[in-house]
């Protein structure tokens, strides 16, 4: 067994696998499967200000090795969050990532300062959210902006910060070293691709919002580079994610340099995938002769 | 809910593009309730197809699922074998209402929404009046399981081969004005649906409605199978895999 525990941001995470915002709710659903405790954390529901209804249905269409999701954030605003959903989780001994999501920089911030004080381990901040008309995907691809929000939620909270970036840009690594300058403890990368789908039949797009973000293994390659790209562009850690769904692809996305990982489809292939890669990860160290898993981070030797 | 490869160890065709498999399933039989669904692994497929339960094993640990051909999944799904494994989790949702109290219900299945209406039929047995609708008598199924469980059945067929000819909301007005029930459940096409929401609230009869949604995680984290609902308070979306499939006709805005 080796050790697959990290020091990510000065929190000790048992192992590096959290899941992934908006794939896991906030883990009750799961909890008749597996005890929650295996997880490294986990990344809750994006949180609004307010109640928010999301997207009309259909909100999901199956792709080669991947979905479409156009959820649009629906959830309980964060009241329901901080009265109902964190006292849950703070019984759970997993290390809790609150996922904020405003529609404005002030929003952001508001969200952020309500945050001080409570459990909460550490804030993600979601400038990159394909499925909403105001903040999202607004935010994260304009370097600008990008600073200015994060700017903004540095200033308002007490928490470690960390920035999840959108891969809908020309250069992610611009994005990153503008959420750095501003004060961004970390980076998490990937959310979701913008994608489409057509049912030939109608001619209809099959989801309502016409377009969706694309998770799954189908974007994992995408993933791996712009987290390797990201890694060598800031000196902040990073978080990684996009289509991890087995230990080998855990393992490959730190040797990119991410030292803290999100896994989210997969779960919807297999709900087990969290705790199953955890196993592979602790199999593949074994046989790889890596006593602790901290060693391979960011070691990949480009050509 | 439990996730696992359970054993086919039956399998039938129903009609050309209808399967009909048994799987060995202690846990999920024992827990499962009628209207529930299960959530089954698609060879070569990212996500889960969700497919009502047909009947419910308890005695045996088995379960039922009839399923009809759609798309590519389905079909990948429907060559599975006799000896081979499907891997399924559930049962997932909330099913539908079995109370002793009721002493008559109407039970209506449109089409492939027939088979979450066997396990119900068996519940009720003689308490209840099935009405199934389909395009033609060559896609009828689950006739002789019907009338087993116990049930009256009516069937209609779009082309009159097989009984009533007109659907299954015309056979549904003529039974209630032979006996008005104390209960309908209904699962089929949304236009179906409708049909059968309206006759039931002019005539002020409680009703429960199964719904199907494009779906990815089927327990209620992920929020992607989104339907309207109304619980008097204003619409918003509730979830087909965690608040349904079934849910109070009145409660959704079809």
């Amino acid at each position: 067994m080796a050790n697959l525990g990290v020091d990510f941001l000065g929190i000790k995470f048992k192992n590096p696998i959290v899941t992934a915002s908006g794939a896991y709710g906030y883990g009750r659903e799961y909890e008749s499967l597996y005890p929650l405790s295996r997880l490294g954390g986990i990344s809750t529901k994006g949180t609004t200000i307010n109640v928010k209804d999301g997207n009309p249905p259909p909100r999901i269409a199956e792709t080669p090795m991947g979905m479409l999701n156009s959820v649009g954030l629906q959830n309980g605003g964060i009241d329901k969050f901080l009265n109902y959903e964190l006292p849950n989780l703070m019984t759970k001994d997993i290390r809790i990532i609150a996922n904020i999501a405003g529609s404005t920089v002030e929003e952001c911030a508001l969200l952020a300062s309500k945050l001080n004080g409570t459990a909460v381990d550490m804030i993600e901040l979601n400038i990159s959210c394909p499925n909403v008309k105001q903040g999202g995907a607004a935010f994260g691809t304009d370097a600008k902006i990008a600073g200015e929000v994060t700017r903004a939620v540095r200033d308002a909270s007490s928490l470690p910060l960390m920035v999840k970036l959108s891969p809908n840009v020309t250069s992610i690594s611009e994005i990153a070293k503008s959420v750095e300058a501003n004060g961004a403890d970390a980076v998490s990368l990937i959310n979701t691709l913008l994608g489409m789908r057509i049912d030939i039949s109608t001619r209809r797009p099959v989801l309502k919002n016409n377009v969706g973000g694309l998770s799954g293994p189908a974007v994992f390659p995408i993933a791996v580079r712009m987290v390797w790209q990201v890694s060598n562009a800031v000196k902040i850690p990073v978080c990684g994610m996009g289509g991890i769904s087995c230990g080998e692809d855990a393992v490959e996305m730190m040797m990119a340099g991410a030292s803290l990982l999100q896994v989210g489809a997969a779960i919807f292939n297999d709900a087990y995938a969290p705790v199953k890669i955890i196993d592979e990860m602790n199999e593949w160290c074994d046989k790889n002769g890596v006593t602790d898993i901290n060693e391979i981070i960011g070691t990949v030797r480009p050509w | 809910m439990f996730q696992n490869k359970y054993e086919i160890i039956k399998k039938k065709m129903l009609s050309y593009d209808i399967v009909d498999f048994t799987v060995k399933s202690k846990e999920i039989s024992n827990a499962a309730t009628a209207g529930q669904f299960v959530h089954i692994s698609a060879p070569g497929f990212f996500l889960r197809r969700p497919i009502s339960i047909c009947e419910i094993g308890k005695a045996d640990g088995t379960l039922r699922i009839v399923f009809q051909i759609r798309g590519k999944g389905t079909d990948s799904l429907s060559k599975l074998n006799e000896g081979e494994k499907m891997d399924i989790l559930g049962p997932l949702g909330h099913g539908f209402t079995t109370n002793d109290r009721l002493n008559s219900v109407i039970l209506i299945g449109g089409g492939i929404g027939t088979p979450p209406m066997l396990e119900l039929a068996k519940f009720y047995g003689d308490k209840a009046r099935v009405i199934t609708g389909f395009k033609t008598k060559e896609l009828s199924i689950l006739s002789g399981d019907f009338k087993y469980a116990g049930a009256q059945l009516f069937e209609c067929t779009d082309d009159g081969s097989l009984g009533r000819k007109g659907f299954v909301t015309e056979e549904l007005r003529e039974q209630i004005q032979i006996k008005k029930p104390d209960m309908v459940f209904a699962c089929g096409p949304v236009v179906m649906l409708k049909g059968v929401k309206q006759i039931c609230e002019e005539h002020g009869i409680l009703c429960e409605i199964s719904l199907e949604e494009r779906m990815a995680c089927g327990v209620g984290a992920c929020l992607g199978c989104a339907v309207k609902l109304d619980k008097g308070e204003g619409e918003f979306y509730g979830h087909v895999c965690k608040d349904g499939p079934v849910f109070s006709s009145k409660e959704v805005v079809l």
